[in-house]
């Protein structure tokens, strides 16, 4: 709980929280502005190309410039559409992107006894703009409205490939929102928490969870976020090539731009998570110095360092991987990544669980080996069974067509 | 790890862009123009002789031949006092619409007097569907052979009026025939006089492989 509501609520205290928004709002506008255009550098970069070099100083304003093309543009609504679902999808994907921020400390002392807590003209605050009991559940509800967004946006279109990019995303989403849920889980067993400001203090002094969870979690993780922000290799939902433009191919002007935003401020917000959740948010070598610099100078460079790391590795995963196929992209969720998670969850609640009760650590590591050896060849065996017998119907039903009764059969 | 070799090339490419495995392939153009080809298409000037006169007869083969159907010609009859062009007609109206151009050059080959050739000019932009319709007086060369510049035309990509008109009279050998390569075999141009042949191969060599590509053709027609 924020200790700057937990006594009477006064109009300083309202002032704060509305600086704080204010700050959160702004910083993420402008940090989505940013984004984009690093974004688009990056890849050029990466493409040898050049990219946007036109709208001020190394195309730093391309973003601007686009918004505010896209602003005066005419908006449209097709004649099948349904006006109210179809206005109101794009701020359904808006707004959770905006909400997924709220709950992420950027600045802040955690070194020793310090929990983060700042004073802000002698009152007690933390440097995020809530810090709900609830904590990173509201990240996977809000990534899960966020769905609701694609989803709306898709089906109101009242036309045939946002449909089909809608029904992709749904699909998507979902198997991967397991995984995601999966490895938070893993985080939780060792943070004890789902407060967001527990999480972060429960990794001061480099005790990362990036390590502390073995890093299969932060690496499912990161790869379910990418599948989660449609981003590529998983952005089948806005397949260029197959779907015109996915879920938002009828959407144009602001509308289209809130999408657009909506998906760059994902990647922030998700990267941010990250950050929280693996790489210990604001912590960092502090150097015995206290006041400000602690308080918001150092941890927030930390923070918005690691931040762009992950921003760039988002960006580098971009530019450097062919989209999947659809089937692909399902194996990988469900046949890879949500046993790995669920295995790896329990492992680590093996291990909590034998630290607590002081088990001999040579009887639990062999018994977790074997029963995992076993699971993952059990788990093989049955989806090579699967896949063998998915080959022989096919090829029978090939057969079929073959025979002599239907020649020239159609495939 | 084959999986992640691809990372590393991605991240050559970025970390090395002021060197061999970076460098950028885009060029910035409006400010930097590639050289353009030697036998570029770009739009269409009328031409004239060295004396002034009209090289255009208004034969209209140029509108025959035209695939897209955007040329429109209509000849008329000289006035002998005050000839347009030498002989008994002239172009009297000439219309190109830019807006149907694919300019695949085909009315250039069929042109008997070398009358209408491609200036390697492109870059034009109108504003209006009138202003796409190049009209004779605006296709025409003016006094000193050079194309008339329209208002909507940018020439800022380096024109160079000896090397940006009629190039492929100076690329191409008469009739098509590899024999006539490096023979003038063209009437000179109001403002450059006769250009000069390209080079390129010679006649002799030219005229062997000609006729032995013939013999191969008849050896294989026999059979």
């Amino acid at each position: 709980m924020d200790p700057l509501l937990s006594g009477d609520i006064g109009f300083a205290e309202i002032l704060i929280v509305l600086i704080k928004v204010l700050i959160a709002f702004a910083g993420l506008m402008v940090g989505v502005m940013l984004m984009v255009w690093f974004e688009r550098k990056l890849v050029a970069d990466m493409q040898n190309r050049i990219g946007p070099n036109r709208a001020g100083p190394f195309g730093i304003l391309q973003t601007l410039a686009d918004g505010i093309k896209l602003f005066f543009k005419e908006e449209l609504s097709p004649a099948k559409s349904d006006p109210f679902v179809y206005r109101l999808a794009p701020f359904l994907a808006l707004v959770p992107a905006f909400l997924v921020f709220s709950v992420i400390p950027i600045a802040g002392n955690f070194s020793g006894d310090n929990t983060g807590v700042v004073t802000i003209a002698g009152h007690e605050t933390l440097m995020q703009v809530a810090d709900p009991q609830i904590g990173i559940l509201l990240v996977l509800a809000m990534s899960s409205i966020a769905v609701y967004g694609i989803m709306l946006a898709g089906w109101a279109s009242g036309s045939k490939y946002p449909l089909l990019g809608s029904v992709r995303a749904s699909a998507q989403m979902v198997s991967y929102e397991a995984a995601l849920g999966l490895s938070i889980a893993t985080v939780l067993l060792l943070a004890g928490a789902l407060s967001t400001n527990l999480i972060v203090n429960e990794q001061a002094g480099g005790r990362w969870n990036l390590w502390m969870t073995g890093l299969v979690p932060f690496v499912v993780f990161l790869i379910a976020a990418t599948a989660e922000l449609n981003r590529p290799p998983f952005d089948l939902v806005e397949a260029e090539q197959e779907l015109v433009g996915g879920f938002h191919t009828e959407y144009t002007a602001l509308r289209f731009a809130m999408f657009f935003l909506a998906e760059f401020m994902n990647v922030v917000t998700m990267s941010a998570v990250i950050v929280t959740l693996f790489l210990g948010g604001p912590n960092g070598p502090l150097f015995g110095i206290t006041g400000w610099v602690s308080d918001y100078l150092l941890p927030s460079i930390y923070f918005f360092g690691k931040l762009f790391i992950l921003l760039f590795v988002f960006v580098w995963f971009r530019a450097t991987l062919p989209r999947f196929r659809y089937d692909q992209l399902m194996d990988l969720g469900w046949k890879l990544l949500i046993p790995l998670s669920l295995g790896w969850f329990l492992l680590v609640a093996t291990v909590q669980v034998s630290q607590d009760q002081g088990w001999n650590p040579i009887v639990v590591v062999t018994s977790v080996v074997v029963i995992g050896v076993l699971g993952a060849s059990l788990l093989r065996l049955s989806i090579r069974t699967g896949n063998f017998r998915r080959t022989e119907e096919s090829e029978e039903a090939e057969d079929s067509h073959m025979s002599p009764k239907d020649p020239g059969g159609v495939r | 790890m084959g999986y992640l070799d691809g990372f590393k090339v991605t991240l050559r490419k970025w970390a090395g862009v002021n060197t061999d495995t970076g460098r950028r392939v885009t060029t910035e153009y409006p400010e930097e123009v590639r050289p353009k080809p030697a036998r570029f298409h770009g739009r269409h000037v009328l031409n004239r002789y060295e004396d002034g006169m009209e090289k255009c007869i208004g034969c209209e083969l140029c509108a025959g031949v035209c695939p897209a159907d955007c040329i429109y010609v209509r000849g008329s009859d000289n006035d002998p006092e005050n000839p347009t062009s030498p002989g008994e007609r002239f172009g009297f109206t000439y219309e190109i619409n830019y807006l149907r151009c694919i300019h695949c050059d085909l009315c250039v080959e069929a042109c008997p007097t070398q009358a209408i050739t491609e200036s390697k000019l492109f870059e034009f932009a109108f504003t209006n569907r009138s202003d796409a319709i190049y009209t004779k007086a605006e296709l025409l060369v003016g006094d000193d052979g050079r194309p008339r510049q329209m208002p909507w035309e940018n020439w800022d990509g380096g024109f160079d009026p000896a090397q940006d008109t009629s190039g492929w009279m100076r690329a191409t050998s008469s009739g098509g025939f590899a024999e006539f390569e490096g023979l003038v075999a063209w009437a000179g141009e109001l403002g450059y006089g006769v250009r000069a042949p390209e080079g390129g191969q010679t006649s002799e060599q030219a005229g062997a492989e000609a006729a032995a590509a013939d013999a191969a053709e008849d050896e294989h027609g026999g059979h």
